[in-house]
């Protein structure tokens, strides 16, 4: 068999082939780096890549089935286990999804709070992303730096919600409950540490060599192909297109914070590198902005056919406990319609695509997730690279299995 | 986004005055829309939007797009449904792939990335059964649309839209996986979530939730 060698960079052009064969391997599912359980085929000529095709499907789970089997309110958790290392962000867009059909006013604190949390979130799942990014390409260390500073934001959404990989903490109206006392504090007490922290990654990576000749010009993918291949997020603005949800769409108030978008232009695994570690930093400018803006107020909408009410007025009002035991029991109807709710996740676009049939069941629930339109862009990316490269293009995408296969 | 605002109020204004005069073909007009048979009639016979109270977020993307669409009097515009903010326009599916061409070369629409791709199934004695939702979004302009296709269920093909962006590829392959909805023309139309033995398509309403029998992978 002969190679195809037309659309790949001269460097890679093989005149003597003595052999002229090509070789498929089964990179996956349980290979280390690839983030879970995703399977790469890969044709390889050599060391280089012809042919790449992902194969997924492997953590599949039937959520979106799920979904049409359970109450609106039931539906959050679910939304928890898709995207596990955002689940605040994917709460956030399943629960404005059904708000917008039920035109549900947000009080100003929960809003806020929503802000507070999801800008904690999006740095907790980047420092995921930049610790296994590193482990996968040789960089141990980075990966303790990283879990070390996670652990805190973990406990303060523990502290928040009593969950940690899994909260529910936004509820169909506004939040579970308030914050705990203290909680401010705590945030602070982050806010301050954590700009240190980033300084120390910058030490341990950016300026090191074995890194950056691992990254730079590796898996480009230019402003045009990455519209083509929808890509968002980070990847997105990582090929030099402006494009945030926070700042385009904004929603829970997003418009009120002052914060930078980041945009480099190299397209490559090294501006994906730039663009989130830039973002980590504008995420804590908007952690701190939401900080000083918690006023005290309602965090739950006045609707009381949808929200549950507190318990202490559940125990003395017959109306509450009337709503509570019909919430609970029955759930709460929708207005037939449809919508399809897009935030800004840690990944790129979180759409949840919400139709309902005026039931207290959704009739179908879609979550276009970002790393599964991500990580279709993979093949474009990696053929004509070597093979060593497709883990260090893996990790640049940031993908998350669960909110792939859902 | 300001100029874009007070063009679409200006717009909004002389569309309100045409609405009146259009206003007894509205009428006659089935508000359900029973779409893609009669596609040639739907083309030249327009219905009006099937709701006039437009939500104030709402104008200045819906007013701005109705008038353009309506501006170039292209076929595929069939109904035009406003409701929660959001703008859907079904399309007869022989048209789709036109529709998806000209909103993302058009300047002033510029729909260039294709958000999603999901299908939807109206219930077993609905007819046409399936759905399949097209969502737009322009980077540049930063507004969004849903094109609606409908397909009965004894012949639920529509053409692909691989061809105008690459990214299509891997939503229509989730969707003919879950609802068995066939993209014709499709470069590698096989099944994306769940296994390539799987009997059934899963997310169809008949299709139950613990499925037919328990899967074994031996």
């Amino acid at each position: 068999m002969s190679v195809s060698t037309t659309n790949l960079p001269p460097q890679f052009e093989i005149v003597d082939r003595p052999l002229d064969t090509q070789m498929t391997i089964s990179m996956g599912p349980q290979h280390p780096s690839t983030h879970g359980v995703l399977r790469l085929e890969l044709v390889l000529d050599g060391e280089m890549i012809v042919k790449c095709t992902p194969d997924i499907g492997y953590l599949h789970t039937g959520m979106e089935k799920l979904f049409e089997y359970k109450k609106y309110q039931q539906g959050i958790v679910i939304t928890d286990r898709m995207d596990y290392l955002n689940p605040l962000g994917n709460n956030l867009g399943y629960v404005m999804a059904v708000e917008k059909l039920l035109g549900l006013e947000i009080p100003e604190r929960a809003q806020v709070i929503r802000v507070l949390m999801c800008e904690l979130q999006r740095i907790a799942s980047h420092l995921v992303w930049l610790g296994t990014h590193a482990l996968d390409i040789g960089a141990m260390t980075v990966f303790f730096y990283c879990f070390r500073e996670r652990e805190k934001i973990l406990n303060l959404i523990e502290a928040a919600s009593g969950g940690r990989l899994t909260p529910s903490y936004f509820r169909i109206g506004g939040l579970m409950m308030d914050l705990p006392a203290g909680f401010e504090r705590r945030v602070k007490q982050f806010t301050d540490d954590f700009p240190g922290a980033v300084k120390e990654f910058h030490t341990l990576l950016s300026g090191n060599t074995i890194f950056r000749s691992r990254t730079q010009g590796v898996g480009q993918i230019s402003a045009e192909d990455a519209i083509d291949w929808g890509l968002t997020g980070p990847c997105l603005r990582g090929s030099g297109v402006d494009l945030d949800l926070r700042r385009a769409n904004p929603y829970t108030g997003y418009e009120k914070y002052d914060f930078e978008i980041p945009v480099e232009h190299d397209g490559d695994v090294w501006a994906r590198y730039l663009v989130r570690m830039r973002e980590m930093a504008e995420s804590l400018k908007i952690v701190k902005q939401a900080a000083s803006r918690l006023l005290p107020g309602p965090v739950k909408a006045d609707a009381p056919k949808v929200v549950l009410p507190d318990r202490e007025a559940m125990k003395t009002h017959m109306d509450a406990l009337i709503h509570h035991f019909l919430i609970v029991a029955e759930g709460f109807n929708v207005p037939a319609g449809e919508v399809y709710h897009a935030i800004e996740g840690s990944k790129g676009e979180l759409g949840v695509y919400v139709k309902s049939d005026g039931g207290p069941k959704p009739s179908r629930v879609h979550v276009r997730g970002p790393s599964f339109v991500n990580l279709s862009a993979l093949p474009h990316m990696v053929e004509g690279e070597m093979v060593a490269d497709v883990v260090a293009v893996i990790g640049s995408i940031d993908i998350v299995l669960g909110e792939i296969d859902r | 986004m300001s100029a874009v605002v007070a063009v679409g109020g200006e717009v909004l204004t002389k569309f309100m005055a045409e609405e009146n005069k259009s206003a007894q073909t509205d009428v006659q007009t089935d508000a359900t829309g029973k779409p893609t048979e009669g596609a040639a009639t739907l083309g030249t016979d327009r219905q009006e939007p099937g709701s006039q109270e437009t939500s104030s977020n709402a104008i200045n993307l819906s007013a701005l797009m109705l008038v353009e669409l309506r501006g170039h009097q292209p076929a595929w515009v069939g109904e035009i449904i406003e409701a929660f903010g959001e703008v859907t326009v079904i399309v007869p599916r022989e048209l789709i792939v036109e529709a998806c061409r000209f909103l993302k070369s058009e300047s002033g629409l510029e729909f260039n990335l294709l958000s999603d791709i999901c299908g939807a199934d109206r219930g077993t004695e609905e007819e046409p059964r399936f759905e399949v939702n097209y969502h737009l979004f322009s980077t540049s302009k930063h507004h969004r649309l849903r094109l609606k296709v409908l397909l009965n269920e004894d012949d639920p093909h529509l053409p692909t839209v691989t061809g105008v962006w690459r990214t299509a590829n891997w939503h229509e392959r989730e969707t003919f996986d879950h609802f068995g909805v066939i993209f014709d023309g499709h470069p590698d139309l096989r099944r994306i979530l769940l296994p390539d033995d799987w009997q059934g398509h899963s997310l169809r309403k008949d299709f139950p939730l613990r499925g037919y029998e328990p899967y074994s992978l031996t």
